[in-house]
């Protein structure tokens, strides 16, 4: 890989020798570290500590591919990306995957050549107001000033929703969640709009969340999920069936605490070709056999990672709802292990 | 930096060698632009070979379609009609417009500051000069994006919401019942023009072409003739009179008449107070500014004085239909969730005009000094002694002198501006870069066209003004021999 | 008489009265205030205003630092601190004490080695100090200042100590090179100027090839959909031949251009000596540094580039941006001058252009465009594809200062040294820079002191300089959502007090410049 002194030099300063389209396997292997693209701070979803690790529920889904490809979980570089950068890192092949609140839209899929590899997460548009505002649905928002988080279809379905309803507003773009949470609170705009996940979770860090609310109107289906790039087939799969690993490990009621217990081998053949004590599916996506063992072994099935990121005893505070399995009424759904 | 080594008078020429190319300096340069020329080609070539490759790879192509595609985007500082089923084209000319209106303000404001603060740190009043430098040096040292976004956070937090004006124990109120100040920005009245506007409007505007006109003329009397001819009188009622005059006579000749003389009484006020006040300071600029303050407080005083009167028999009159067949004002009102109707001055607007005003102002404050202490002070002397007054020392020797130093740093600096307006992303102000560098380039994810239309707007923006500001440059220089 | 008239006078004063002391009003700080504050009307009201304005400014901030909580968790924390103090305003310094690392160095810098890019500030004083204080610092300390790019590196980016040594080495062996062959005998030199003339002639030949081959693809792709297109195509074509036609008579021509010249030496000097910096980076370095690592390891653990925030980027940016764009404008500062049209404007659009757009879009560039410019297997770190592209602007900014330079230079000047004889290169490097760079200076410091404030852009393209964690990580964290005054605070006195010294030096420097005209 290192052609040369010069570039190893330079490699060490910021050159590194990229992935081409045809084999991000074989590259993210000999590199020894995965490149995922995250926000470039959510909380719960995606934010470094204070010791500037890595955490949330999207930072999950990447230490699981991890684990999976390179039986190392923290074998991760993170690289944030705005709203702005994300896409052309993707393509560039400066990431190996994304694992950012990305909407999957046809024009994602279809003319940004992109592979959406499922979704970890139902989201959905919604809007915030002060309590003593008085309001209790988004249509009785005629001429009030809304803050948008820019970067994402936002703008879009806010420009839609208010245009159908034919009601008037003004809006007020704003770069990063914490300006818009400033402009806020003190009053610059009557109502805060993004995802409303994020709502929720910005609403947790207010010193009164109590005073807030989140309108009941969810005006957009935001199915946000981890991407790869187009073309390279093989890698989409991995990624994918980490995905759907971690999800049918909940179905399945394997969890972090009973996993080496399920692995020694279980009468549910399903969890046994799930985590490698049957068959081979490892093989057919070009890894071992115990690579849906390592990927749940992380952080735990999908609720697991759910509940310690932004579930209800966190801060943040959500609601399974439609993020529930579907054995309980969501969407979460895997297609079968066999 | 080649030097021609002619060949000696009568020496034939010498038949072509390939070596001369190399060694004979007539050829040299030509072969080293051949091999330039060369390395350029193969430097493309490379570069749009690459382009081509990774574009195809990426299943992408070039491709300026989207402009015409709807935005989907609602833009809230719209100089023209915009909605969000608009094009992106259309979206990006809103941003354009938006770009050329904030750096517009924010170069004659810097200007002012600059001006101002300039002045004031030659000042020999201790205070005020440390005050200035402090300004100065604070405002220049310190990034302009976080001054951005420092004021923007000011304007944010200091200034109360919509909401602190509302109810029966509002904490905010109107100032004049006119013009709001909240953290989403100034409301003010903004003016509604009637026809006869236009008329007025017409008047006014000949009437500066006949102030041109006149000063030239008497500009021109004055260098053929020696003729001194008194420009400040006519000036002032030319400004006036014909303006006026439209606007009320055919209402009310009467009120008319009664409005003229008040205006009369008016200007002869302030002017006996600047001349009485001028002569009694001594200093040029201490005097000029004094004399000045003074003339505008007797114009408040006149204007305060009189005003109620006409306020009275205004209407007994009939001047009140006059006026409002002209414009009327439309007021904002806090209405639902805003302050509607009026005009708004948008919070992103002000913070970002206003810290880049700030910024540059710094800087043009040191050129504005540099360019004041360039005159030597026997230029100021010298004219003395030819019997030049002091008013005419400054417009007739130092200004001409300083503006030539302070110009072309000037002109930078409202360069500087207009790259800088670009920071607006920072506070959400929509200008070209917000918009199509911004929501279009997320929407459409064609980075490579609209940061290639981003950049040629700019441009083009650059070299119109250095353009203009050359002219203008040119024409200010002192003519050498 | 006067006699008479001494005698007619009752007393006369032989010694003198001392001075008596001035009136009260006339001396110490009376006067001065007379003088200074008071002198006029509108002094004393310009006076009484600008006090009443430092009043206010005084009276609304000092409260706020005087309560200020310097040991808090939490925003929140922080605030029932201050409510417990019955404080009404106060601000919570406590995010510098527990965000200080971040603000300085970046959250991913590992914790342990926050020492070395410390060190590397430090040592950047003392390397910097030769070449700023040229008078005064003996001239042999420019060695370290030589030296120190390859410290810095070390010390930042980490890794084997035997890397940038080696490197170190083989630009020095290069040199050597460029000794030997000059002093070479003519007719060795003859011999190796062929051999070299005839390695770049085809090594020339070859490479435009490929141009060529490559310029005929590109227009094969450009497709024909509009008469734009097709002009484009056209021209791509043109470009084609051309370079089809001269690769072959351009790689002659070199290779006897490097032959022909071997009397005079020059160009196969130079030639000789990058073919062998070529062979040693290329070849040689990397080898022979893991040979010896693996013998007597000398490691620091090697940090990313990516893992580089904080105030630290903004140093690294602006130290390293400075220094590269210093030669590249002198480069185009000269191109700009030349009296050949070609390269002239080819400098001018240059200049012109980077002039002419904001920082912000040349960052998106690096940020979204300057990967598709790039061979598809290769891709540059973020840090580095912006390292470029705010080298190039500072550089196309540090050209007009160093044009100035140059024009502000007497015609006599560049007389002088052709009637010395002294070709271009010699005229240049001994006569013209030397000149043109002092009179620079202070614009180039000016220029340095813009590009540094400007490095805080970069947050804007999501990289973390010390706005960039501010405004991410910082404001973003649970613990201290939406603080900004005491951080843009800090943010701003940490460059204020790099900035004006910076331009302190300056002005200093300015004096030190101007008392040599005397």
């Amino acid at each position: 890989m290192k052609k040369s002194v010069f570039l190893g030099a330079l490699t060490v300063a910021g050159i590194a020798a990229t992935a081409s389209a045809a084999a991000t396997l074989d590259e993210v292997k000999a590199r020894g570290k995965l490149n995922c693209g995250v926000t470039t701070g959510v909380p719960g979803f995606a934010e470094p500590d204070a010791n500037g690790v890595w955490q949330g529920f999207d930072v999950a889904v990447c230490r699981a591919v991890a684990a999976a490809v390179l039986s190392d979980p923290t074998a991760v570089e993170f690289v944030p990306t705005t709203g702005k950068t994300r896409f052309t890192a993707l393509a560039s092949g400066e990431i190996d995957m994304l694992a950012r609140n990305t909407t999957w839209t046809f024009s994602r899929d279809v003319d940004l050549k992109f592979e959406f590899t499922g979704v970890n997460y139902y989201d959905g548009q919604g809007f915030m107001v002060p309590k003593d505002l008085g309001v209790s649905s988004a249509k009785d928002l005629d001429g009030a000033t809304v803050c948008i988080q820019t970067g994402t279809t936002t703008e879009l379905n806010l420009a839609d929703f208010f245009r159908s309803n034919n009601i008037s507003y003004e809006p007020v773009p704003i770069e990063t969640g914490a300006e818009a949470v400033q402009q806020y609170n003190a009053g610059a705009c009557d109502v805060y709009t993004t995802d409303a996940s994020a709502l929720a979770a910005q609403r947790a860090n207010f010193e009164d969340p109590s005073a807030h609310v989140i309108m009941p109107e969810i005006i957009s289906k935001e199915p946000l999920g981890p991407l790869v790039r187009h073309g390279d087939n093989e890698w989409a799969d991995i990624v994918r069936w980490t995905l759907n690993a971690l999800i049918t490990a909940e179905e399945l009621g394997v969890t972090s605490v009973n996993l080496d217990e399920m692995a020694a081998g279980s009468n549910n053949p399903e969890i046994n070709r799930l985590l490698g004590t049957e068959g081979d599916l490892g093989a057919m996506l070009g890894l071992d056999k115990e690579w849906g063992k390592r990927a749940v072994g992380v952080a735990g099935n999908y609720g697991e990672i759910f509940e310690k990121n932004i579930g209800e005893s966190t801060p943040i505070g959500l609601a399974r709802g439609l993020n529930a399995q579907w054995t309980d009424g969501g969407l979460i759904y895997s297609p079968p292990f066999r | 930096m080649t030097t021609m080594t002619d060949s000696p008078v009568g020496t034939p020429p010498e038949s072509f060698r390939l070596s001369m190319l190399l060694n004979d300096t007539r050829y040299r340069s030509l072969t080293f632009q051949f091999i330039a020329l060369v390395a350029i080609i193969a430097f493309m070539a490379f570069v749009g070979g690459n382009l081509v490759r990774n574009l195809a790879e990426a299943g992408l192509n070039i491709s300026y379609a989207f402009l015409g595609e709807p935005a989907g985007y609602d833009i809230n500082q719209r100089p023209i009609e915009y909605d969000s089923q608009s094009s992106h084209g259309r979206a990006a000319i809103v941003g354009l417009l938006n770009t050329l209106i904030v750096a517009f303000l924010a170069c004659i404001t810097a200007t002012v500051f600059g001006v101002v603060a300039g002045v004031l740190r030659l000042s020999n009043n201790w205070i005020v000069r440390k005050l200035m430098s402090f300004y100065v040096e604070i405002f220049r040292n310190v990034p302009v994006l976080i001054w951005i976004l420092i004021i923007f956070s000011i304007m944010i937090n200091a200034m109360p919401g919509p909401r602190a004006f509302r109810g029966e124990n509002a904490t905010s109120s109107m100032l004049f019942d006119s013009f709001a100040f909240t953290n989403r920005g100034v409301f003010a009245p903004s003016p509604v023009f009637n026809t006869a506007f236009w008329v007025v409007a017409a008047t006014f505007l000949l009437s500066l072409v006949a102030i041109y006109l006149f000063r030239a003329n008497a500009t021109k009397k004055l260098y053929s003739e020696g003729k001194l001819i008194p420009t400040f009188w006519p000036t002032l009622a030319l400004l006036f009179l014909p303006t006026m005059a439209v606007m009320l006579i055919p209402a009310n000749p009467l009120m008319g008449i009664l409005f003229i003389a008040v205006c009369v009484l008016f200007v002869v006020g302030v002017y006996l107070a600047f001349t009485k006040i001028r002569e009694l300071v001594p200093g040029d600029n201490l005097g000029g500014l004094v004399a000045l303050i003074a003339a505008a407080g007797m114009g408040y005083i006149i204007t305060s004085l009189i005003a109620p009167i006409i306020m009275a028999i205004g209407p007994a009159l009939g001047a009140g239909p006059a006026v409002e067949s002209i414009m009327t004002w439309n007021m904002p009102e806090l209405k639902g969730f805003n302050f509607k109707g009026g005009l708004q001055i948008r919070g992103s607007l002000i913070a970002l005009w206003f810290a880049l005003a700030i910024y540059t102002g710094a800087f043009i404050a040191e050129n504005v000094r540099a360019g004041i202490l360039a005159i030597s002070k026997g230029q100021t002397e010298a004219a003395g002694a030819l019997g030049l007054r002091p008013n005419r020392i400054m417009n007739l020797v130092i200004l001409p002198q300083a503006l030539r130093v302070i110009i072309p740093p000037l002109i930078s600096q409202y360069l500087n501006i207009t790259k800088n307006s670009s920071l607006a992303i920072a506070v959400g102000y929509m200008d070209v870069t917000g918009t199509l560098g911004g929501i279009t380039l997320l929407q459409t994810g064609r980075a490579i066209e609209t940061i290639l239309l981003l950049m040629l707007f700019y441009l083009t923006i650059s070299l119109l003004i250095s353009f203009f500001m050359n002219i203008f440059n040119n024409r200010m220089k002192l003519q050498e021999r | 008489m006067s006699d008479a008239h001494a005698h007619s006078v009752a007393f006369v004063r032989e010694t003198e009265i001392p001075p008596s002391p001035p009136p009260a009003s006339q001396a110490g700080a009376i006067k001065w205030m007379r003088d200074n504050l008071f002198s006029g009307l509108f002094n004393s009201i310009l006076t009484l205003l600008a006090i009443y304005f430092i009043y206010k400014l005084v009276a609304g901030a000092f409260p706020w630092f005087w309560n200020g909580v310097w040991d808090a968790e939490s925003i929140r924390d922080c605030r029932d601190i201050l409510a417990e103090r019955g404080a009404e305003t106060g601000a919570c310094f406590a995010v510098l004490v527990d965000r200080w690392d971040h603000l300085m160095f970046g959250f991913k810098y590992p914790q342990t080695e926050y020492w070395r890019p410390t060190l590397a500030f430090v040592l950047l004083l003392f390397a910097a100090a030769p070449a700023l204080f040229y008078k005064y610092v003996p001239r042999k300390f420019l060695l370290f200042t030589a030296l120190y790019p390859f410290i810095a590196f070390w010390l930042i980016w980490g890794g084997s100590l035997w890397l940038p040594l080696a490197i170190l080495v083989a630009i020095i062996a290069t040199g050597f090179v460029f000794r030997m062959v000059e002093g070479l005998d003519v007719n060795i030199r003859s011999i190796l100027a062929a051999i070299v003339g005839l390695v770049a002639g085809i090594g020339l030949a070859y490479l435009l090839y490929q141009g060529a081959k490559e310029l005929w693809f590109i227009s094969n792709s450009v497709g024909s959909g509009s008469i734009l297109t097709m002009l484009a195509s056209f021209l791509f074509k043109a470009a084609s031949v051309f370079m089809f036609v001269f690769f072959i008579p351009m790689g002659i021509f070199v290779g006897y251009a490097i032959y022909n010249d071997a009397e005079g030496g020059g160009l196969v000097t130079v030639v000789t000596a990058l073919f062998a910096l070529y062979l040693f980076v290329a070849y040689l370095v990397d080898p022979v540094a893991g040979a010896i690592n693996a013998i007597i390891p000398i490691e620091l653990q090697a940090v990313p580039s990516r893992d580089m925030g904080g105030y630290m980027l903004n140093m690294i940016l602006g130290v390293v941006c400075v220094s590269l764009s210093l030669p590249l404008g002198i480069v185009l500062a000269l191109g700009r001058q030349s009296n050949m049209p070609l390269i002239k404007g080819v400098c001018v659009v240059f200049i012109e252009f980077i002039r002419g757009v904001p920082l912000i879009t040349l960052l998106f560039v690096a940020n979204v465009m300057l990967a598709y410019f790039m061979p598809p297997e290769t891709n540059f770190d973020l840090i580095l594809r912006v390292i470029i592209m705010i080298t190039m602007f500072s550089s196309a900014y540090i050209a007009e200062v160093i044009r100035g330079g140059l024009a502000a230079l007497p015609k006599g000047q560049y007389e002088a040294a052709d009637s010395l004889g002294l070709n271009y290169t010699q005229a240049t490097r001994l006569i013209i820079l030397p000149q043109a760079l002092k009179i620079s200076i202070p614009g180039i410091v000016n220029i340095a002191v813009g590009l540094f404030k400007d490095t805080t852009l970069v947050s804007v393209i999501s990289m973390f300089d010390i706005v960039g964690m501010i405004r991410g990580p910082i404001q973003q964290s649970t613990d201290w959502i939406s603080i900004y005054w005491e951080v843009y605070l800090f943010a701003s006195m940490v460059f204020f007090v790099v900035c004006y010294s910076i331009s302190q030096y300056s002005q200093w420097l300015e004096r030190q410049l101007r008392t040599d005209h005397h």
